[in-house]
């Protein structure tokens, strides 16, 4: 159940995941069909550490079910390892470790019948079994828990269980449906450092579906998808290079009023955010100073920075990642 | 960059080169793949069932409820109406505290495997389900793992109840004991069968209790638990025929009585109502594995 050893030669390998022309409807009442997925095409190279970026609803955890091979495909095609997902699920589902939003834990278990039970699943028994259940508790530092039952574990030990469960068979690849939900920040940082901690141990691709901005800039390449489609992919860096210069924040009592007199004295056009304006520039430095000076009494904070990837979604498509507050 | 053309080599051809590792695991021959399939199903089952059970001994109100429920039943009722019942066509020979002890082994069969077919809903809804599914597991060992689960809890309560028998005067051999085990495990059996069925489909245990009320209260009461077919109206008779309960009661009463009380009452002969027992069980079984594989959570 061990993964081969990587290969020199990494360029030569298939791409761990290959996904073409793929769409997927759900049926709904009254022959009514909801477009989840409208024609994706991308491919994940193995080892990598892979986001999927978009908003509540764009189709992110769909692309993750049918990875996961609980959902078909009607139109293109998925391959897992060189493998179709369609075709031969269950080969699919041995190279898989997938820890979905809502935790796949038995809290009337204890941690450890957890995991066993999940070896069985996959097959494995005995000796090997039990080494691997003790290695990867002592791995994630729950050890010391293991016989405890899953329901009186903290949400941060639950999801470190639930890691250590979905890579028990040695997985090739993970897949990570909002990983952070329920988590409170410094549990959420953990989660993460756990996982980076664990990508030096084993050779492990890794496919992350998430709102989060700040844990897409943690991805070695993101896709944001909104309304199932495809709309950019690359690192996080050379997507929020493309939007050109900085990010000028501007706090103020009244930001629509402001944002009207900044376009008619300045003629730049911010956008309104979560109750705050945002500016673009090549040279931010000098658009703030000229902020400061026109706009100084409206303004209570200026904020100088390089753009986020929430602020790459919002350029591309003209929505935030996180509705705050409902659009009338 | 251009948003429709995403970086990284995304057009291959789509049959393409197959992971060194695959060859000899997935397409090998002979005996030893057959025996690796029939461990991973034999050990796929056994896991989920052991867990059903697990699971069971661990919620002590459960284990309360499922025992006490029949065992109140069966005193209460059986004291009550007791002394001026006599049931039609046996000459009085036989009290309704005995007539009514197949029934009661019956209701406790029902109750147990039925609810624990709600696990089916709670797994999907709390998410366990899924991580089941994304198992390389055959679909027909997770429906039979949590069939066999919820069918062993019904089958070891009413075994109990078997065991009590004697305590409120009822006397029997072994071979009635054996044999009325093994009625119950059938009927157990057909019954978790069918709530998986059933639960598959529901995605709240409230509508899954409505449904169970709807249906397993009149199955139980047209089964001959409550009173025989012989002396009631047609339609009802037409009714009790089609239920499959009544065939598990037939043959609770052949195993325990004497062939007298059968003869009585009109059942059917033992190996027919075992026949339809196990067809019922056959077809719940192969329904259930068939949903299993159409819609996966």
């Amino acid at each position: 159940m061990t993964s081969p050893a990587p290969s020199p030669q990494l360029a030569v390998r298939p791409p761990m995941i290959a996904i073409e022309e793929l769409s997927f409807r759900y049926r709904g009442r009254r022959r009514m069909e909801r477009v989840a997925l409208d024609g994706i095409s991308l491919a994940i190279e193995t080892g990598e550490l892979f986001g999927l970026l978009g908003p509540n609803g764009s189709g992110k955890s769909t692309l993750i079910r049918i990875l996961a091979t609980l959902l078909t495909p009607a139109h293109g095609s998925v391959t897992v390892a060189g493998l179709d997902a369609a075709s031969r699920p269950d080969a699919v589902r041995r190279r898989l470790g997938v820890a979905f939003q809502s935790p796949g834990l038995d809290g009337k278990l204890t941690v450890e019948e957890n995991l066993r039970f999940q070896g069985l699943l996959f097959g494995m028994r005995g000796l090997p079994l039990e080494r691997r259940i003790s290695e990867l508790l002592e791995r994630f530092a729950v050890a010391e828990r293991r016989h405890e039952y899953v329901e009186t574990l903290s949400g941060g030990l639950k999801r470190r269980v639930e890691l250590a469960k979905a890579l028990l068979h040695a997985p090739a690849l993970l897949l990570l449906d909002e990983p952070s939900t329920g988590l409170d920040p410094a549990v959420r940082l953990e989660f993460w450092n756990t996982l980076a901690m664990l990508r030096q141990a084993e050779p492990l691709t890794v496919v992350v579906a998430t709102h989060l901005m700040d844990e897409a800039e943690r991805c070695d390449r993101v896709a944001l998808i909104d309304h199932g489609r495809l709309v950019a992919l690359d690192t996080p860096d050379a997507l929020k290079t493309e939007l050109g210069g900085d990010v000028i924040t501007i706090e103020a009592a009244d930001a629509e009023a402001l944002a009207g007199r900044i376009v008619q004295r300045l003629g730049v056009h911010p956008r309104i955010a979560e109750g705050a304006l945002r500016l673009e520039s090549r040279d931010a430095m000098a658009l703030a100073a000229s902020l400061m000076a026109g706009f100084g009494d409206q303004i209570r904070a200026i904020r100088l920075g390089k753009p986020t990837l929430e602020d790459v979604f919002l350029a591309r498509t003209g929505r935030r990642l996180v509705d705050a507050e409902p659009h009338p | 960059m251009n948003a429709s053309t995403p970086r990284g080599p995304a057009h291959r051809p789509r049959h393409g080169t197959e992971h060194p590792t695959e060859n000899g695991t997935e397409y090998g021959t002979g005996r030893s793949d057959a025996a690796r399939r029939r461990a991973v199903f034999l050990l796929a089952t056994w896991s989920l069932m052991a867990r059903e059970m697990l699971r069971f001994v661990r919620q002590r109100n459960r284990v309360i409820g499922a025992i006490g429920t029949p065992l109140l039943f069966w005193v209460l009722l059986g004291a009550g109406i007791g002394r001026s019942f006599r049931p039609p066509g046996l000459g009085g020979s036989m009290g309704f505290m005995e007539y009514f002890f197949p029934g009661t082994l019956l209701l406790v069969v029902l109750f147990t495997a039925i609810f624990a077919s709600i696990s089916v809903i709670e797994d999907r809804n709390a998410g366990f389900l899924q991580g089941v599914l994304v198992a390389p597991v055959p679909r027909l060992a997770i429906v039979l793992g949590k069939v066999l689960g919820g069918a062993g809890l019904g089958f070891g309560q009413g075994l109990l109840l078997v065991l009590l028998g004697p305590l409120a005067g009822l006397s029997y051999g072994i071979g009635q004991f054996l044999g009325a085990a093994l009625v119950m495990a059938l009927t157990a059996m057909a019954l978790s069968a069918f709530g998986f069925l059933l639960a598959w489909r529901t995605d709240s245990v409230q509508g899954f209790h409505a449904v169970m009320n709807l249906l397993m209260v009149p199955m139980w009461l047209l089964s001959g638990a409550f009173f025989p077919a012989s002396g009631a109206a047609l339609w009802v008779r037409v009714v009790m025929a089609a239920n499959p309960l009544s065939y598990s009661m037939a043959a609770l009463r052949h195993v325990l009585y004497p062939p007298m009380v059968s003869e009585g009452l009109g059942d059917p002969p033992l190996w027919a109502a075992l026949l339809v027992l196990l067809a019922f069980t056959g077809a719940a079984l192969a329904l259930a594995a068939l949903q299993a594989r159409r819609a996966s959570g």
